[in-house]
């Protein structure tokens, strides 16, 4: 991105405007769509304005963590595939994507909404095992978000596959995964020391620093990850987890 | 779930499994100037977490196309000894050692003068020696100390530490047995003793009543390192360099 477009988003903002005409405190449109994918056990595509991005969850059933033997197992990998925007590169993944599925891993495993003691077979030995893969098709920003959306929406829709002498009979069901929470994550953006949630790809080059606030249906705060080079005040904080409790609410209700 | 080895009080009597009073810290040992070839290099311990940084730099950056004509380009690394937890940690690139190094490095970037060297790299290590939980925390405080004594231009200190929630109770600096057991682990980092937060990452239920109370906790814990950073630095250049001019 040129430096010139960064420099006009920064005046649009003091201006009190967005360079898509949005509200400081709105989203972009956001579709979502449920069980996409027929070879995944659960599945959700979102499109939050032109960021577009498949979810899919993959159940099999391994060895748990020796530290939490009666546990299933959560893994969460984002690709950002080279089809998602020009500076994407094929690879192994970066920390960019490193930190967008650590955070998206946060979300669910702190908020605690996959029963996770449910999905035990025999205590240390075999767990089920919940992969959530989040492919990035289309990156126009915020892919914290549209992706933590879509893992949520997805694993809500998620079937059990059947496990019958030690196999898994993929393509046969037996109830879902066992949820009891729906946790949402927003990140809120700071551009010209102003407050700005679900940024675009030009905010987020002109982003000093952004934090992203998962919650869960009580309203509690689930996890926390500040990124980018510039810093918050304690007020700018406070005033974030107040934006994101909200909006969290709002999710909620789109998905559930 | 019952967690394998979980003490049945996490806190008794307003004291922690440790001893400690809720707002204390362990014990606190800083050195700088530990190693001989590294530009600048530190030790910061929370008590039995043991953070040794090194700053190498600013140098000749390759590769060369991460040249930037207009500033330096800051690269930081942090990495857990293969025996610094009680399982040993396998060597090379976990993807937490990756999300660690990038909130590190976005941390210490608030207060270096990159313009000062164009086309240059400065190089930030940090090395878990031994992991007692708030392992980033200490990493960064002895990051800032290290990068201090190369002489690399800093608009301040980046001082940080832990809070966490731990049977109920909101405490400052997680030790061992907390991280494991706890219910929340908070690492913030700030700018000297000013109000602006650069590094925050929490795991863990809180409301958002308490995300007030701890924030302000860990602010009042940062400057208290940040104090201690600043001793220790002032401490070393009056004993080295008796004989340098003082304003």
């Amino acid at each position: 991105m040129l430096k010139s477009s960064e420099n006009y988003v920064r005046k649009l903002v003091e201006e009190n405007l967005r360079i898509d005409t949005r509200g400081f405190e709105d989203f972009r449109e956001i579709k979502i769509e449920k069980d996409v994918i027929k070879t995944a056990e659960g599945s959700a595509r979102v499109m939050m304005g032109n960021t577009h991005v498949l979810v899919g969850i993959k159940l099999s059933v391994g060895e748990p963590f020796s530290d939490i033997p009666n546990e299933g197992v959560l893994i969460v990998n984002t690709e950002l595939s080279p089809v998602a925007s020009p500076t994407f590169e094929p690879g192994p993944p970066k920390e960019d994507s490193i930190e967008i599925s650590r955070v998206i891993d946060r979300g669910i495993r702190e908020s605690k909404c996959i029963d996770l003691e449910k999905l035990c077979i025999e205590s240390g030995k075999e767990v089920w095992m919940v992969n959530i893969d989040i492919y990035v098709l289309d990156h126009d920003g915020n892919l914290i978000d549209a992706g933590a959306l879509g893992a949520i929406s997805a694993l809500l829709n998620t079937k059990m596959p059947k496990y019958e002498d030690k196999k898994v009979k993929y393509g046969e069901y037996k109830g879902k995964l066992p949820m009891r929470d729906v946790p949402i994550e927003v990140t809120i953006g700071k551009i010209s020391n102003k407050l700005l949630i679900d940024p675009n790809i030009e905010e987020e080059d002109a982003l000093e620093a952004r934090v992203t606030v998962a919650t869960n249906k009580k309203g509690e705060i689930c996890a926390l990850q500040k990124g980018g080079n510039g810093y918050f005040t304690i007020d700018e904080l406070e005033k974030a987890m107040d934006l994101s409790i909200l909006k969290g609410k709002e999710l909620r209700k789109v998905i559930s | 779930m019952t967690k394998i080895g979980k003490p049945e009080k996490m806190i008794e009597n307003g004291k922690r499994l440790d001893g400690r009073k809720l707002e204390e810290f362990r014990k606190i040992t800083v050195e700088v100037s530990v190693l001989k070839r590294a530009g600048g290099s530190a030790i910061f311990k929370f008590g039995d977490t043991y953070a040794l940084s090194a700053v190498y730099g600013p140098r000749h950056l390759h590769p060369r196309h991460l040249q930037d004509p207009q500033k330096a380009f800051l690269r930081c690394r942090y990495s857990m000894a293969p025996f610094s937890s009680q399982e040993r940690i396998r060597p090379g690139r976990s993807r937490r050692a990756t999300e660690i190094s990038k909130v590190l490095k976005e941390a210490l970037s608030n207060v270096i003068s990159f313009e000062d060297y164009p086309k240059a790299g400065i190089d930030v290590f940090v090395e878990i020696l031994q992991a007692d939980a708030s392992t980033r925390c200490a990493g960064l405080n002895a990051a800032s100390l290290a990068l201090a004594e190369a002489g690399v231009p800093m608009k301040n200190f980046i001082s940080s530490c832990t809070v966490g929630k731990v049977g109920g109770k909101i405490v400052l600096d997680v030790g061992g047995v907390e991280d494991q057991f706890g219910d929340v682990d908070m690492a913030v980092a700030i700018i000297g003793d000013e109000d602006k937060i650069v590094l925050l990452q929490m795991d863990g239920i809180i409301t958002r009543q308490e995300f007030t109370k701890m924030i302000n906790l860990a602010k009042k814990g940062c400057t208290e390192i940040y104090e201690k950073q600043k001793e220790i630095l002032k401490e070393k250049y009056k004993t080295g360099e008796e004989d340098v001019e003082v304003e």
